[in-house]
């Protein structure tokens, strides 16, 4: 197969701890193979952040994660001076003072740029940051090269990692750096798709335990006005909680009981205006059902 | 060989450039889609779309070019296409014969009609009298000229003269893909980015540290200034439909340009004159609209809410109650947007009318006397006076 290569020819696809849809599995071999970063879009939830520890695992590589907030700059990625510690080291006659490496740290891209055998990069939430954060890292992502400017030093990648960025959609990417990347959304997943997620979170689910709490959920997904839709990992969480009661299946279709809202919501609805909705929603078809 | 492909794809309005279509070429070469038609189709969609806005569009445009079916109809279902009612003539007519064409009947009637001729009607239709289409006489279409003309997506109110607007499902829903061309703009919205910085001092000045030191003899004189970060929040209220057809292209524009430059960014459309409910989906606008009262509550006052509208309108519109075209409004537009001024002191109502002709409508008068003179045309010029108006909170 002609991907060999860089990554020994192994590829990326579903494995027994998360299910990757053939669409996803494309994007991800496409960027792994063309060593482009991949751009990972998606309702929260829905598994952005794992998959850049899935696309690790798969390829036998470390996972370096730099997780983005709303102070971090591009520059931090690279490297930090401390220009501080230096001052004050000065002032104390440190013998450390004379080399400015001393006060280098490296950031993550550095780390990346340098690791021994490969590495997979996440940066997570880029949106989170101010919106020039992405321009600053054009070159550096593109050419995987930078340049130090306190020690002269040219650092440059030995291995081209695997670059995963994931947005949250908080704020627009420029297209300079759109055009950089492989871009794949990630649908929320169908209700087959849904239970092959839950098969391999939970091998032992009973199935028709499974079934009605699915049907629950796709339910509570499409009512509408909620805040807050619950996602592939609240399902997961709600589950969770479910296994853990050891709750009988008749309890979630047990539709016209005086109990509306779906036991231990709490996992699903995050937020009170949405509980109070889902009631009265429930409440609504109740009564219509009784007419 | 896929560039009659990349072509459609521009064509379409997606904005591929020939980098990605390179990466595409170089992906196939590598052999990344191992020759399945469905993984070409994934692995092109990730290399050739880059925003979730564009995938529809996109699955578009490779159903018909990967079937060989000729035409690509971007448009909604059911709606009017835009090309069938371009501008290709312009019809002025005789006073003879404007009184020839005189009322055919009644504005029951005339409606009535109307949804028949939609049925009946099937292709592209110009002049003539009788079919929808551009530059006829029939009194359904546009750029026509009829007394009691029905006006149907046209880009310009051009004789301010029809009955009704018939634009229900033609209220565009700001697609915001014209990026070219809103650079200049783009340069005044910066502006708007309060560099100002304020915050806890908490980022090394590390000249000012420099010079306090060296003034300080050599003392290490530590200088911290507050980080810098971008904190505008805007709230956008779009004027969509009616006699802002004309100008609903220099709104894309600003609104393409706005979407990228803030830190919380929320928009909202309405209609004329902001009442009891605005939507955030045109085409959902009948069913999904949101209390204003709601909107009021859930954003904080150091919001800048900013207005995007003509202002032109009949002035009942604003000041009485039931003064609305499309529905009957217990409180008169001035009372809601009091209550919105009220709660976000920092506003600005941006009018895409050349500023010369304010004086000539009466709404715009009564507008900007409720925005405190806060209304500045969609120039660039009108832009930066804007902004300094948003940060000063007045005139």
């Amino acid at each position: 197969m002609m991907s060999a290569g860089v990554n020994g020819g192994r590829r990326f696809s579903s494995t027994d701890s998360y299910v990757a849809t053939r669409d996803l599995e494309v994007a991800v071999n496409a960027a792994v193979t063309l060593q482009r970063p991949l751009l990972i879009k998606g309702e929260p939830g829905t598994g952005k952040t794992v998959l850049a520890h899935e696309i690790a695992a798969a390829l036998g590589h470390p996972l370096i994660e730099w997780h983005v907030k709303s102070t971090t700059k591009a520059q931090q990625g690279l490297y930090e001076y401390d220009a501080v510690s230096r001052l004050r080291d000065s002032q104390l006659g440190d013998s450390r003072v004379e080399d400015v490496r001393n006060y280098i740290k490296k950031g993550k891209l550095w780390e990346a740029f340098t690791a021994d055998a490969g590495c997979v990069l996440l940066i997570d939430e880029i949106d989170k940051a101010d919106i020039e954060f992405p321009n600053d890292l054009l070159l550096e992502l593109d050419r995987m090269e930078f340049h130090v400017y306190e020690t002269g030093e040219r650092v440059k990648a030995v291995n081209r990692p695997v670059v995963v960025i994931t947005s949250n959609n908080e704020k627009e990417l420029p297209d300079a750096f759109l055009r950089r990347c492989f871009f794949h959304y990630i649908k929320f997943p169908d209700a087959e798709t849904m239970a092959d997620i839950v098969q391999v979170h939970y091998p032992d689910i009973k199935k028709r335990l499974l079934s009605e709490a699915l049907s629950v959920f796709f339910e509570v997904r499409e009512a509408q006005g909620l805040k807050k839709k619950p996602s592939t990992s609240e399902l997961l969480d709600w589950l969770k909680l479910l296994v853990a009661e050891d709750l009988d299946p008749e309890a979630l279709r047990s539709k016209d009981s005086t109990n509306a809202v779906p036991p231990l919501y709490g996992a699903l609805l995050k937020n009170e205006q949405d509980v109070h909705l889902f009631e009265r929603l429930a409440f609504l078809a109740r009564r219509q059902r009784n007419q | 060989m896929f560039t009659p492909f990349f072509l459609d794809l521009k064509r379409a309005g997606i904005p591929v450039s020939l980098r990605e279509y390179l990466g595409l070429l170089e992906g196939m070469q590598a052999g990344v889609a191992d020759y399945s038609v469905e993984d070409f189709y994934y692995f092109a969609r990730s290399a050739l779309v880059k925003d979730e806005r564009h995938l529809d569009r996109f699955d578009r445009v490779f159903a018909t070019f990967f079937e060989g079916i000729e035409q690509i109809d971007l448009g909604m279902e059911g709606e009017i296409p835009e090309e069938w009612l371009r501008k290709m003539a312009e019809l002025h007519l005789s006073e003879e014969e404007k009184r020839e064409i005189e009322a055919l009947g009644g504005w029951e009637k005339l409606m009535e009609t109307l949804k028949q001729r939609l049925e009946e009607q099937k292709g592209r239709h110009q002049g003539g009298n009788k079919w929808i289409g551009t530059a006829g006489k029939s009194p359904y279409g546009a750029y026509g000229y009829n007394p009691e003309g029905v006006r149907i997506g046209q880009d310009g109110n051009r004789n301010f003269r029809a009955v009704k607007v018939w634009d229900k499902r033609e209220y565009r829903n700001f697609d915001d893909t014209v990026e070219i061309g809103t650079r200049n703009i783009k340069v005044a919205l910066r502006k708007l980015r309060q560099f100002a910085r304020q915050g806890n001092p908490d980022e090394l000045d590390l000249e000012g540290t420099i010079r306090g030191t060296a003034e300080n003899a050599g003392l290490l004189d530590i200088k911290m200034r507050p980080e810098r970060h971008n904190a505008v929040k805007v709230l956008l209220l779009l004027d969509v439909g009616g006699s802002m057809d004309g100008h609903v292209r220099a709104v894309e524009e600003l609104f393409s340009a706005a979407r990228a430059e803030f830190k919380h960014l929320d928009f909202y459309y309405f209609h004329n004159c902001p009442y009891e409910g605005l939507w955030k989906d045109n085409r959902r606008r009948r069913v999904e609209q949101i209390p204003t009262w709601e909107m009021i509550h859930t954003y904080g006052p150091d919001y800048k809410l900013i207005f995007v509208g003509d202002a032109s309108m009949s002035p009942y519109e604003i000041l009485y109650p039931g003064g609305s075209v499309e529905h009957w409004n217990e409180e008169a537009g001035s009372v809601w947007m009091e209550r919105l001024l009220g709660k976000f002191q920092k506003a600005l109502w941006i009018n895409p009318i050349p500023e010369p002709r304010w004086g000539w409508s009466e709404s715009i008068d009564a507008l900007k006397e409720i925005m405190d003179g806060r209304m500045v045309p969609l120039t660039l010029e009108g832009l930066e006076r804007g902004i300094k108006i948003l940060q000063r909170g007045q005139v």
